[in-house]
């Protein structure tokens, strides 16, 4: 009896998350009348500003990636080694880009940022990118803190800062070729998820006027009919890779551990 | 006193590490928000007031809200039913072990599957031209528009918003049912009780504060989310995230203030549900640990 109910359950679920996915595939290529075609993808793949906001949201994202790492890497470590007492109070400000929507942060940067203020970030295209870029790293900072602190819990931090030190690294040393090889993984994990983030991120980039992925994609939503389908499954399938990327590592080494 | 000074600048020190996140948790985090804050309790001339919190209380404003709030308890609810059976499914509910972690994997994908494209799927499944809407009227003649169905609607929003939180509360609870002790089960079919007795007085009271607390974390999910609505109604609906986003951009409510009180409502919903999760959830591992 409780196996019906679970086997029902299961597939009303899979059933829920399988149709938008054939209904946006299957929508995608049906662009020519009467036979599939991929002549949304060509189309799609073929405009100059798909290509151009692709690319756009793209650096953004390993910019940002990059940026986070150099931020999280090291207060993750220096709060585990020098400042245990501060975890809670570090952790609360990471969490709370999950309680505070990002269009409310936004909405603060386009006021405190303005061209009037001391700091005026929206008064210059390359200002727009950098706080645009900050924003990101701030959507991602639950994310990338909790995997880097996770990495950084399976390994002995203490001792392997004392043995570096011992043989003469300095911090820098001993942060990029002691502590970030081993967190590695953990490290990845959340650049991968930081990625799948930012690449279709529409609310900021949408209100600081940047012109990103997102917003991109929600302009040919409102005006054509085939490609934002063609859109989504490209969409779906940066997830997809993402997410399996995340597997790869975790998986990866997790079969390095087991070996030492 | 030498000693106490230098112990004293070596904890200052030590503090310097956590400066470059500080400056960028102020700056970026902080400070915006306290900003929205703070500019929702002041007049445009920079007095205190009250008087943007008591002018939100129009029909408008007040309708944006509750549309949000319905749609998001309603999202949160369907998410946690839908979501808590496919988790029992695979957890307790006898299911192969194979299906688990394709499901669990599967899960974090859709999950993280929001935004803009997400309103697409849906449009190409169930909106006017979808595929679903199309085969039911082609091969049984039912015409779901006859039916009042509109993707373009509150009661769509719902079944779009779905599809990221049925997987995330899979994410959730998956570990919670996981915790559920097999010495449970069976000393209370050793005492007699039967499956429903079990659920009814032990399983589900334990799970109790999980499921309200996901439920809390689902429903602050939603009502923060922008991208999925726009880009599926357009500004069309008045919902709180759609309206605070049209004030954004023009100033539609004609006063920057009330647009900083419209924010503060958000930020203070979200932070209630997420206060009722994080104190439910502590409740919650008193059990499961």
């Amino acid at each position: 009896m409780m196996r019906v109910w679970a086997w029902g359950a299961l597939l009303f679920g899979c059933m829920y998350f399988a149709l938008p996915l054939i209904g946006m595939t299957e929508f995608s290529l049906s662009m020519r009348r009467g036979e599939y075609s991929f002549d949304a993808y060509r189309v799609v793949l073929a405009d100059p500003r798909f290509q151009a906001t692709f690319a756009y949201s793209v650096v953004m994202a390993l910019v940002t990636i990059a940026f986070g790492v150099l931020l999280v890497v090291p207060t993750a470590y220096w709060v585990r080694l020098k400042l245990p007492k501060a975890r809670p109070w570090v952790e609360f400000i990471t969490l709370l880009p999950l309680v505070i929507p990002a269009i409310v942060v936004v909405f603060g940067y386009i006021r405190l940022y303005n061209t009037s203020s001391v700091l005026p970030l929206t008064g210059s295209v390359m200002g727009t990118n950098l706080l645009l870029m900050f924003g990101y790293a701030t959507l991602a900072l639950p994310y990338m803190y909790r995997s880097v602190d996770t990495g950084l819990r399976t390994i002995d931090v203490a001792t392997l800062t004392e043995a570096a030190q011992s043989l003469g690294a300095g911090w820098v040393t001993i942060l990029g070729r002691v502590i970030l090889p081993n967190v590695l993984a953990s490290v990845l994990s959340g650049a991968f998820l930081t990625f799948a983030i930012v690449i279709g991120e529409f609310t900021m980039a949408a209100l600081l006027d940047r012109p990103a992925f997102g917003p991109y994609m929600q302009i040919l939503g409102a005006n054509r009919a085939y490609e934002p389908a063609a859109l989504a499954v490209i969409a779906f399938g940066i997830t997809w890779a993402c997410m399996g990327l995340i597997g790869l590592v975790n998986r990866f080494s997790r079969h390095t551990q087991a070996k030492r | 006193m030498v000693n106490r000074a230098a112990s004293r600048r070596r904890i200052d020190l030590r503090w310097v590490g956590l400066l470059p996140f500080a400056v960028f948790a102020g700056l970026f985090l902080i400070l915006p928000t306290l900003y929205i804050v703070v500019g929702a309790f002041r007049t445009p001339q920079g007095g205190f007031t009250f008087q943007n919190i008591l002018d939100l209380n129009t029909p408008s404003i007040r309708s944006a809200y509750w549309v949000s709030i319905k749609v998001s308890f309603l999202s949160a609810l369907f998410g946690c039913l839908i979501g808590f059976g496919m988790a029992a499914a695979i957890t307790v509910g006898g299911l192969p072990k194979r299906i688990r972690e394709p499901l669990l994997t599967f899960s974090g994908v859709a999950s993280n599957f929001a935004g803009v494209p997400l309103a697409f799927a849906f449009i190409a499944t169930i909106g006017p031209a979808g595929l679903i809407t199309l085969w039911l009227r082609q091969d049984f003649g039912i015409n779901l528009r006859a039916y009042g169905w509109n993707l373009l609607s509150t009661p769509g929003l719902i079944v779009t918003y779905l599809f990221f939180q049925i997987p995330l509360m899979v994410l959730i609870i998956t570990p919670a049912l996981d915790g559920l002790r097999r010495e449970w089960r069976e000393a209370a079919s050793i005492l007699g009780a039967s499956a429903w007795q079990y659920w009814r007085m032990v399983g589900l009271p334990i799970l109790f504060p999980s499921l309200l607390g996901t439920m809390a974390l689902l429903f602050a999910n939603a009502f923060g989310a922008v991208a999925t609505a726009i880009a599926l109604t357009g500004p069309s609906l008045n919902i709180a995230p759609i309206l605070l986003f049209a004030q954004i951009r023009g100033d539609v409510l004609g006063s920057p203030n009330l647009g900083y009180a419209l924010a503060l409502g958000m930020i203070v919903i979200t932070g209630l549900a997420n206060a009722l999760y994080i104190w439910l959830r502590t409740r919650s591992e008193r059990w499961l640990k």
